[in-house]
């Protein structure tokens, strides 16, 4: 298995939270163990908190350095790791659930079918879907110039896409706000317009798509682009046919982790989206609304539908990765 | 015909091709034959067109193809590393050439037929290159590049990845294709045996430059210098001179050496060495020598010779050559 595959593996298993970093080969805490989950990351970041923790509880110590401590300490690792992820994922999700539905299933049903709640989800997944989308195209792009394209200030760029993240999401929107917000310096006002969404949310999404395709596309095989030049395919058909299926996995994992980011934001659309209910109130502002005006059972509920959506793209994610793996894995 | 003209391609300081000129004959497999580094690389992937020349030019059929991207030279190439498409299946992967330039479907079919009945591939059409073992994979690229009716198949160390038996049996089932199909073949390798074993004709290149070309026997025979010698074969140092090492014969008797050493033109004469090692390799016998001068050198005898010399560790014999290969141009500057 060569590592790119071990790259595109990795990119396909995002944590279940929104990820608060873009999707490199994150180790899952479960799979703490996993030899690769120390591959080298091209742009040198640590893997995220929850998959840090699992390490640091001795389960993910490198393989074949002595089996007999492994041997003693692997059930304390486990039992720290379940530990961990029921104190900070998995308990509170069933407590939301439990909140959501305290009601009974008309009250849960209710609160979701209300009509600004369900203007809110479907502006939410309307919204992250052209992100995701955008993301899919621009992304590949950027991924491919910063991979294939030599110019000044490569450097420079690489490290920009990162911005997004470095940056806290308020900051984004105020960032956003200073050019696209009211008295623009360049006459385009998207304030409280669902353009408005659409921007600050590809501001946030930016590294997803490219940080997922780099890598791929560093490991690419140059030989396979030259085999089929030598066969008279132009450029194009080249990177349609020959390049694109390669990439296609990281892509789509890139993008789906970008949707799944998309649906959750909050900060960066909170001053920019300008909070307007059936209009561009996303789910997120929506859910802050309900506790606000004292209805927990409310925000539990909607909150309970956006968990749904997440869950639904992680797992569409995981059957096309498991798919394509078993494809990757006839080529080792 | 290919004709390669002052052909010059500098990395940087380095230079790996210092005005190079080739004629490759139309029908012929060329072999294009030098240690890593010599430029044999650079100049096959500037034929194709995928390593643009510093200056020179490239002409395939009469054409003038220089300044021509590798989609418009009329070429096959085969990669040491295979370059399959592997999310493709073989049939797929046969079939690029053609689909891509939207060939009717029966025609496409009948044709990636015969091409995989030709490289004897026609029951694994439906699997994926992974599925294949190394040999497959490239018979498979070879299919490939067949099926666009190239003028000229180019391949560079195609049986370099594989293991030694499968680089045997290959490079002759190579050598068969090449009787059958007739396309203008231009192979890299580095392995002489290689060279001598499938091309018709070969280049022998050395840091960006070609030392001679010619047919195996006369470059194996007539090398140009001490170069081409050392590098299509074994050498032995005798007095100052490089023979091949099975040219050498060793007398028991001093004075039958000399009068029959008399005889031969141009030779290093006679020197008494000490027997150090008998190493029996097959069919013939090696037999390492240290000649009075201190100088080691190595001979290989037939199994009769030396069950008749009785050769023991220690004992002298009395070395000298005969029809030997014999440098045209010496230069011991050159030699390896």
């Amino acid at each position: 298995m060569t590592a790119h595959t071990d790259e595109q593996r990795g990119g396909l298993r995002p944590g279940t939270d929104a990820a608060p970093l873009p999707p490199r080969p994150d180790p899952t805490p479960t799979d703490g163990t996993r030899p690769d989950a120390d591959a080298p990351r091209p742009d040198g970041a640590g893997p995220p908190a929850a998959g840090r923790a699992g390490s640091a509880a001795g389960s993910g110590r490198p393989r074949g350095s002595g089996a007999g401590l492994g041997g003693l300490r692997r059930p304390l690792g486990v039992g720290v790791v379940t530990l961990w992820l029921s104190v900070i994922v998995l308990l509170p999700l069933a407590a939301l659930t439990v909140a959501a539905f305290g009601d009974g299933l008309a009250g849960f049903w209710d609160a979701v079918t209300a009509p600004t709640a369900l203007a809110a989800l479907w502006v939410t997944v309307l919204v992250s879907a052209i992100v995701a989308l955008v993301n899919a195209v621009l992304g590949t792009l950027v991924a491919w110039v910063l991979v294939r394209d030599e110019f000044r200030g490569k450097r420079l760029v690489n490290a920009v896409i990162d911005l997004p993240f470095a940056l806290p999401t308020i900051v984004a929107s105020i960032v956003l706000l200073a050019l696209y917000g009211p008295n623009s310096p360049i006459g385009v006002e998207l304030n409280a317009t669902r353009w408005g969404l659409v921007v600050a949310l590809l501001f946030v999404t930016l590294p997803f798509v490219v940080r997922s395709v780099q890598p791929v596309l560093i490991e690419a095989d140059r030989e396979v682009e030259e085999a089929a030049a030598s066969l008279g395919a132009s450029g194009w058909t080249t990177f349609r046919r020959i390049v694109l299926p390669t990439l296609g996995p990281a892509i789509l994992s890139g993008t789906g982790l970008a949707f799944a980011r998309a649906i959750g934001e909050y900060g960066s659309v909170v001053l920019i989206g300008g909070n307007i209910p059936r209009d561009t109130q996303v789910a997120s502002q929506y859910i802050q609304q309900q506790i606000e005006i004292d209805r927990p059972q409310a925000a539990a509920a909607v909150s309970v539908a956006l968990l749904a959506i997440a869950f639904l793209t992680l797992f569409v994610l995981r059957v096309v990765s498991s798919r394509t793996q078993r494809r990757e894995e006839r080529d080792a | 015909m290919i004709t390669v003209t002052s052909a010059r391609k500098n990395y940087g300081s380095f230079a790996a091709l210092d005005d190079v000129s080739l004629d490759i004959p139309s029908g012929s497999l060329t072999a294009l034959l030098g240690p890593s580094g010599s430029g044999k690389s650079t100049l096959l992937r500037s034929i194709a067109g995928l390593e643009s020349l510093d200056s020179g030019t490239v002409t395939i059929q009469g054409r003038d193809v220089t300044s021509e991207p590798p989609q418009r030279r009329g070429i096959g190439f085969v990669f040491q590393h295979y370059a399959a498409f592997k999310h493709m299946t073989v049939r797929d992967n046969v079939a690029f050439g053609l689909t891509i330039r939207k060939r009717p479907k029966a025609e496409t079919a009948r044709k990636v037929d015969e091409l995989l009945e030709i490289v004897g591939l026609e029951g694994f059409q439906h699997r994926y290159p992974a599925q294949l073992s190394g040999g497959q994979r490239q018979r498979m690229a070879l299919a490939r590049a067949l099926a666009v009716d190239p003028q000229v198949l180019l391949l560079d160390e195609p049986f370099g990845a594989l293991d030694a038996k499968v680089r045997t049996d290959l490079r002759q089932w190579l050598r068969r294709l090449h009787d059958e199909v007739h396309v203008t073949t231009v192979l890299v390798t580095h392995d002489q045996e290689e060279a001598l074993d499938v091309a018709d004709r070969i280049a022998v290149l050395n840091k960006g430059r070609i030392e001679q070309v010619g047919d195996p026997v006369t470059l194996y025979e007539r090398p140009a210098n001490d170069f081409v010698m050392g590098f299509l074969g074994s050498v032995a140092q005798l007095g100052g001179q490089l023979v091949r090492p099975h040219d050498i014969v060793l007398e028991r008797d001093r004075a039958t050496a000399l009068a029959l050493d008399a005889k031969v033109a141009d030779s290093p004469g006679v020197i008494d060495a000490v027997v150090e090692r008998v190493v029996p390799l097959g069919f013939e016998v090696r037999v390492d020598l240290r000649a009075d001068s201190g100088e080691r050198f190595a001979a290989q005898i037939t199994r009769r010779d030396a069950a008749e010399l009785q050769l023991h560790e220690g004992e002298t014999v009395h070395a000298r050559a005969v029809a030997r290969s014999s440098v045209v141009e010496h230069d011991p500057a050159l030699a390896i």
